[in-house]
Formats: C-alpha cells, structure tokens, sequence
C-alpha cells in the first residue's frame, strides 16, 4: 500500500504533463525518449543493480523486438498490436539461447561476452538482407486504437508512459517477493542462495529474460514511434548508454532506471543545444563533456543518484506488518529421544594429497545437541560441508534419516530438513532482517515469478514473512525486524542467520561457529535457545570455539584433530580426555 | 582456393593478430592490477597512430597540449586529496610528476618538431605523450574509485573512452591519417612477400611478450604488481603502493597501445575512432584467454587474426559477425568446464 501512493502520484502527473498549456512539443520528445531509455534501464536494474549480472547487449534485445514488428508490419502488413506479443516472445527467445551461455559466466566474463555479442549481432541486423541491412526498414505503421493514429509525439507518448510505469509497478512487485528475495541472494554468492533452496541459475535465468522483454518491448515501442529503425540505436555504444543509464540513476532501484534515463537524455540534449554557443566550435564536444561528467558523476555518487536524493528525503522505511495468525504446514519429525537422525560413516575428503577428513565416523541423534570441536585446521568446516552437500565426500557414507545422501545437492538436503548457518556472515546487506529470514522459507512457498508480479502471490507471501517474524521473535530480535541487516552488529548478524535456518523448518540444525562475537549475555541467551529448541523436538550439530559455550550446552562432544575422530563423549569426558588435551595444549613432557 | 591465397590470408591473419595480441595482453594487465576492463585501450592506439603520423608531417599534435592539461587537473587532485597530510617534499613531488613532466615533454615535442626529423624521434615522442596520458587518466578518472565495485570502474571507464574518442576528433579531425613505415625494406620467400614493416610488428609483438614475462617473473615492480592483482589489501598491508602500481599498469598499457598504433598506421589508414574497434578484437582475444593468461591470450589474438583474414576473404559481409561471434563457443566452453566459483559483490 505504501509504494503504490507515490507511484500513482507520479502516473497522474505524467498523465497531465501533455495537457499543461504551452508545453513545447520538443519537451514530449523528450519525454518519449525519457520512456524508451527507462524501460531497458529498468530490466538492467533488475539484472544490474540488484541480480548482479552486467550486461552491455541490451541494445541488442531492443533490436530483435524493433526489427520484429518491423519485418512483420511493413513485410507481412500484421497489425501492430499483434506484433507486440510476438516481439516480446521473439525477445525472451533469444535471452533463453544467449542467457544459458552467458548467465553461468562469473564476475568479468559475464559483461565481456555481452559486449561481444552485442557487438555480433549489431553487424548481423547490418548487414541482413531482410532487415534491410544499413539502411534498416521504413514505413512502419503507426501505433493505431480504432481512428486514433499514434503518431504525434504527444499521442505515442501515452503508450510509452504507460509502459513505463506498469513495467515499473510489475518489477517493484516482482523484486518485493519469494522470487524477488531469491534474485536479490545472488549478490551474496551461490552457496548461501543453495543453502535455502533456490536455484542461482534458474532465477539468473529469469532476470535474465525478464531484462531482454522489458527492451524487446522498448524496441517494440520505438519501431512504431520513429517508424522506421536501422541498426545503429541497437549497436555497442547504446548498449553502453543503457547501462550507464543504470548506474548514473542507482543501479539497485526500479526508479532509479527511470530518474537516470531523464538525466542522461536531457544532459545530452543540453549538451548538444548549448555546448556550441559555450565554446563556439562545430565539433562534437558534447561527447567530450558527457564521458567527462560521467567520470565526475562516479566519484561524487558511485550508487546512483536516486539512493543519493532518497538519504535526503524524510522518508519512512517501508515497515512490513504481519500477521502471526498465518502458519505454514510442519514437515514431520521424529519423535523418540535417541532415534538416529545423522549418519556420518568413515567419511573422507581429499583436496589433491591433503586428507582434510580422514575417515570420521559419528551421528546426531534425534533431540540431541552434538558438539564439533577441534583446533584450527582439524576439519570442521570441511565436515560440515560435506554434510550440507556443498562439498563432494571422497569416501565413506552420509546419510540423513536411513537416506543416504550420496551425489545430494545443498537444495537436496535443505529439503530433507537440514538447515544452516555460515561462519562468515553470509545476509543481505541490503535487505531487512525480515527480508532476510524470509528467505530461509523458499522452500515452503510456492509462488512463481509472474503471479508475483501480478500480486497473485499475497497469501503465499503473507504465510512467508509471518513464518519469518514468529522465527525473528523467537531468536529475540523482533525490535530490529525491520532494519537492514547489514545495519546490525556482527553478533545479531549471527542470530539472524539462526532465525534464517529456522525458517526452513529444519530437523537438524548446523552452527558454524554461532557464538563468535557474541556477548556473554548473548551467549547465554543463545544456549537457552538452542536447549529450547532441542526440547522442542530439533536436534542441532555445531562447530565452535568457545570451550564454556561448547562444555555447558552440548549432550556429547566429537573432537576432531588433523582431520580425524580422536574423542567422543560426554562433555565431562571430554574434558578429562588425554588426547584433547594433547591435541590442544601440545604434548605434556 | 589454393595455396597462395592461404599463405597470404595466413601472413595477413598473422599480422593482425600480433596487434591483437599486444592490445590483449595490455587488457589482461591492466585489469588484473587494478579491475578496471580498459575501454580507452583502443583510444591509446589512436593517439599513439595518429600523434606519430602528425609528427611526422611536421606539425605539433593536439595530445601533447592534453597531456599538459591533464597534469594540472592532477596535480589539483593531489592538491585536493591530501589536503590533510600536505608536506612540502608531497607537493615538491607532485609538481615535479604532473606539471614539471608534461611541460618538459610539451617543450621537447615543440623543439624537435619538423619536417626533417628522424622516424625514431617522432616514435619516442609519441611513446612519452601517450605513455603519459596513461599515466594521468589513471590518476584522474580512477585513482579516486579505485575500491569500488568492477562495474563502477568498467563505466568510468566507458566514460572515459567517449571523452578521449571526443578530443581525438578534435585533435586529428575527421580523415584519416597514415604515417611513415619503420623500414622501407622488403623480400620474397616463393609466393610470399614480406615487407619491413610486417617483420617490425612480428619483432616488437614477440619483443614485449617477453619483456611483460620477465618483468612479472624477475623484478620486484613486477610482483608487486602481481601481489596488487591477487589481492588488493594484502598487498597495501605489506607496503606496496596499491595507486602506484595502478599507474604503472595504465602507463604500461598506454606504451603498448601507443606502439601497436604506430606500428599499424603504416599499413592501414586510422580514423580517430578506428581504435575502438581495433581495442575490441584484442578483447575477445584477452576473454579467450580468460583475463588471466598472457600465453593462451597471445595464442587467442593470433587465432582471431586468422579468423578475421579468412572470413574476410570468404564472407566478408559478416566478418565482423564472426569473429565476435568467435567468443560464444569459448564461453560455452568455459561455462561448462569451469565450476562456478563463489564470488562475493565488493
């Protein structure tokens, strides 16, 4: 409720600006172009700013939907209405072929390859014999509804804006759900987005496409305001100008595209009117300038400068409320203390002539808390991996529940109810802790991409976050909910996380190092949490330092040194064990 | 198709790609030390091509007045950056680098201009305005943002590209320019001919492969550079001046551009914007060879040329198409052998 105020605000405003008596017909050029700039600024936002992925071949997509009414207008006389879908598909087709090649590519090489094949297909639209090739294809009828032929600036304009601001309000819903959460974990990583079940290259995929139809449908636009197209709009250096279109406004935000599609075209425009009467020269110094004020632009607002006008606006974060009355269905667990839940058997790990895990053997019971200590570099972590699918065993047996889970993706187990947390901090900065611990709830909702866009999915999300705030409540940070998480401090960052793998309703939970920067009060409360919930039924297997922490809380201890098992037992055998204490005070003379 | 026309398309392919395999290597450099993917590479291959080609029809190119203009907007930056910290020996210093330097190369660029003046000078006078360029775009544009994210800095960097594309209109107009060969010489081995210049481009191509490669292997400047690539902090943490090694690399690129552009504006006519395209084929060799590899880059830039020297000859319509559509079967390739690594947004 509270985005939609402001948007419909602004779609009234944009709405009247053609009537304003007086307006110079220039001024709705602009405007229009403002629109087509916005449109493929926003897919890069989307894909940008907020999945991470770089693109430089937008321009390209906004030829393939340009060229596709073209040819199907001028060559076969479909109406343009009908070409809309069809540039659309023809737009998200190509994004499916080139996105499955490019999407996997990390970091460097992802923008790279856009660049090349930007490049690429700008020479094929020239050079074509059905395009038309240089020279592009002409006489291309106007946008038309009954009589009414869209061909003044004035009247396209109403088709641009409400473009515009429906992609606007379907990308704000898209990014505020399950969908929109799983797109904005892929900036942190892979391996926390597995954790919780998404699937980084399926929703890669999806921002993907989702980019390419947005500038399809610019193309689209553009075809029947210009009338005709040729292949230079759709070539390298536009596909340059979008993405700095993306940046200049704030790469992470829907209105950002918007807000830096207005700067970029009306600074060229200005640029280009005033520059020569400033300097009295007939070169093309507006280039000059624009790359220029472009570098400047970067050092004074590297993000944007929508988030730099929004700091400085007396507005509200967006407090998300919930209703507790909503639950989510309950996986079944087992009941009886001491039935066997974790299985680990003679496990192994080799990383080239390093035995990380050298054959370890222990299990978790059901309602048990199971401690792995052991100095730095005895195999913890690597163990843990293993458990949560993240690495590979080289030998040996894991199994959860008499499953074995062997070749067992980290999306697998999570599944099978194993949930985790991570030794460095792995939360989205930028998103709030409700935001956050939603995530840990993928799994349990069912809502796709487009019924999130058309706000079909507001039972499933109501359910979600109401999952995710009994679970923030009951780690004890219901008053910072609705802060971001990267605002909190490192150990509440830590309970966070907690609150995360609560979320996904697990049988076993998996510590890494969970009272690291905590506080001694925090750490008693953080015990009496994990005791609770033992008794409620969860069994918990954790990796930690803090001896007191570790002695005082678990059922049974597994000392791990070198890699291998060289104790197990109740903390006070633990204790007085002499190869522990060997193994972390060094051999008594 | 015979013989002939195969060691032709070959020896052209060849040329090219040893171009290519400069400019690509400059690219993996510059990006491994300081992350920025240098868009103006192509521009330092215009300045380079085009101030030889003025010089040597005697005249006083625009670049060395930029490179006078650019120092001072430095030397104000230094000023402004270290306005805390200033001492007298740092401003002496800076003086000396941003306003003593570009003066004394104006000055000598000045002085030994004319219609009579040797090849060798007119080179080692391109090579110190450029080579400085580089050195002060660095400081300018991405000293200052040198800890943000790979995006920031690749549109910095676009935004540089289109300003120095920009000046070079103003500077070298709209025609093209050509300038004089190294060597007039040439000889036959059976059908195939090799002219003087070609020989130079193969020399200087293997010349400073080698050079790179004992740079990076044996000197200290060298490491320190490869520590900067590795890891940023790191390497600040044990004393290596992470803004230093930032300019190096840019001038090094700048040097190897200027060169690649010198050594080609004998051959083919350069427009002001010729280098962009140029710069971009060294890109698909550089990604081909994965942004880290200087052997398997030099390698890839040789198999572009080869590809462009034949689809030219065969499709010519679409040799462009080609050779950046080149890089699509490689990625494929990387994508499916390589794991995909966890990487973490800065």
């Amino acid at each position: 409720m509270r985005q939609r105020l402001p948007v419909m605000l602004f779609a009234l405003a944009m709405a009247a600006v053609p009537f304003i008596p007086g307006m110079p017909p220039f001024w709705i050029v602009l405007l229009d172009n403002i629109g087509l700039s916005a449109l493929v600024a926003m897919g890069l936002v989307l894909l940008t700013g907020v999945g991470g992925l770089t693109s430089f071949g937008q321009a390209a997509f906004c030829g393939f939907g340009a060229y596709t009414t073209a040819v199907l207008t001028t060559a076969y006389g479909l109406s343009p209405w009908l070409t809309l879908p069809l540039s659309l598909v023809v737009s998200g087709l190509f994004a499916v072929v080139l996105g499955i090649v490019t999407v996997r590519l990390s970091g460097h090489y992802l923008p790279l390859g856009t660049i090349a094949w930007g490049l690429g297909l700008f020479y094929l639209f020239s050079k074509l014999e059905f395009l038309g090739r240089n020279d592009g294809i002409s006489q291309i009828p106007p946008l038309a509804i009954g009589s009414l032929k869209m061909i003044a600036p004035d009247t396209i304009y109403f088709a641009i804006w409400t473009a515009v601001i429906l992609c606007a309000w379907l990308t704000m819903n898209l990014l505020d759900s399950r969908t929109g959460r799983a797109i904005r974990a892929l900036r942190r990583g892979h391996v926390a987005a597995e954790a919780f079940g998404i699937k980084p290259p399926q929703a890669k995929l999806l921002v993907f496409i989702y980019a390419a139809v947005l500038a399809g449908l610019s193309g689209w636009l553009y075809a029947h305001f210009e009338r005709a197209v040729n292949p230079t709009p759709f070539g390298a250096e536009a596909g340059i100008e979008y993405l700095f279109v993306a940046v200049i406004g704030g790469a992470g935000y829907v209105w950002g595209g918007v807000l830096g599609a207005a700067i970029a075209v009306i600074l060229k425009e200005a640029l280009q009117d005033y520059l020569p009467y400033l300097l009295h020269s007939e070169s093309q110094l507006e280039t000059i300038v624009f790359g220029m004020l472009l570098v400047l632009l970067l050092q004074l607002a590297p993000g944007g400068v929508w988030p730099w006008l929004m700091r400085r606006l007396p507005l509200k974060p967006d407090r998300k409320s919930t209703d507790p009355s909503l639950v989510l269905p309950r996986r079944e667990r087992p009941v009886d203390a001491g039935d066997a839940l974790l299985r680990i058997e003679h496990a192994r790990k080799q990383f080239g002539g390093v035995v990380a895990v050298n054959d370890v053997s222990f299990g978790v019971d059901a309602r048990e808390i199971v401690a792995l200590i052991g100095p730095n570099g005895a195999g913890k972590s690597t163990t843990f991996n293993l458990v949560t699918g993240v690495l590979a065993a080289s030998g040996g047996a894991i199994s959860l529940l008499g499953r074995t889970l062997r070749g067992a993706s980290p999306q697998d187990i999570t599944k099978l109810g194993v949930s985790r947390t991570f030794q460095h901090v792995k939360l989205v900065a930028d998103m709030t802790v409700l935001e956050n611990v939603a995530i840990g709830a993928h799994l349990r909702g069912h809502a796709g991409a487009i019924a999130s866009m058309l706000r079909l999915d507001r039972s499933d999300e109501a359910r979600l976050l109401a999952e995710a705030a009994r679970q923030i409540k009951r780690v004890g940070l219901a008053a910072q909910a609705h802060m971001l998480a990267g605002s909190l401090s490192l150990g509440q960052q830590r309970i966070v996380e907690i609150a995360r793998a609560l979320c996904a309703d697990p049988v076993l939970l998996l510590l890494d190092e969970p009272a690291a920067g905590l506080r001694h009060m925090e750490k008693q409360r953080l015990a009496a949490l994990l005791r609770e919930l033992r008794d409620g039924g969860m069994s918990v297997l954790l990796v930690e330092h803090d001896m007191g922490f570790v002695m005082n809380l678990a059922d049974r201890v597994v000392v791990l040194d070198f890699g291998t098992k060289i104790a197990e037992g109740t903390p006070e055998a633990i204790k007085a064990n002499p190869d522990v204490i060997r193994a972390y005070l060094g051999a008594v003379a | 198709m015979n013989t002939t026309i195969v060691l032709f398309l070959l020896q052209d392919g060849i040329t090219n790609g040893a171009i290519y395999a400069l400019l690509g290597l400059a690219l993996v450099l510059v990006f491994a030390v300081t992350r920025v993917i240098l868009i103006p590479q192509g521009e330092f291959v215009t300045y380079g091509a085009l101030t030889y080609a003025t010089l040597a029809s005697g005249q006083v190119p625009g670049t060395a007045h930029l490179v006078v203009a650019m120092g001072i907007v430095a030397f104000g930056l230094d000023l402004i950056m270290r306005r805390r910290t200033l001492r007298l020996a740092l401003v002496g210093w800076s003086f000396l680098i941003n306003i003593v330097l570009p003066a004394a190369i104006l000055v000598l660029t000045l002085a030994l201009t004319g219609k009579d003046t040797p090849i060798a000078i007119d080179i080692a006078l391109s090579l110190l305005i450029v080579g400085a360029i580089g050195l002060f775009l660095y400081r300018i544009a991405f000293a200052p943002i040198a800890h943000t994210s790979v995006l920031v800095l690749l549109i910095a960097a676009v935004g540089c590209h289109l300003a120095l594309q920009g000046i070079g209109l103003v500077f070298f107009g709209a025609e093209g320019q050509r300038g004089p060969p190294l060597s007039n010489a040439a000889f036959t081995i059976a059908p195939l001919r090799f002219s003087g210049q070609s020989i130079a481009v193969y020399a200087v191509t293997l010349a400073l492969i080698a050079g790179l490669w004992l740079l990076f292997s044996f000197t200290l400047y060298g490491k320190a550079l490869r520590a900067t690539a590795v890891n940023r902090l790191g390497a600040r943490l044990v004393g290596i001046r992470t803004a230093l090694s930032g300019q190096i690399a840019f001038l090094l690129a700048a040097v190897i551009g200027a060169i690649s552009g010198i050594l080609i504006v004998p051959i083919t006519t350069l427009y002001y914007d010729t280098g962009f395209l140029i710069g971009l084929k060294g890109f698909v060799a550089a990604i081909i060879g994965g942004l880290v590899s200087y052997p398997l880059t030099a390698i890839a830039a040789l198999f572009v040329g080869i590809v462009e020297a034949f689809s030219s000859f065969y499709a010519s319509n679409f040799k462009e198409v080609i050779v950046f559509a080149l890089i699509i079967p490689v990625l494929l390739l990387r994508s499916l052998t390589t794991p995909a690594v966890d990487e973490e947004e800065d």
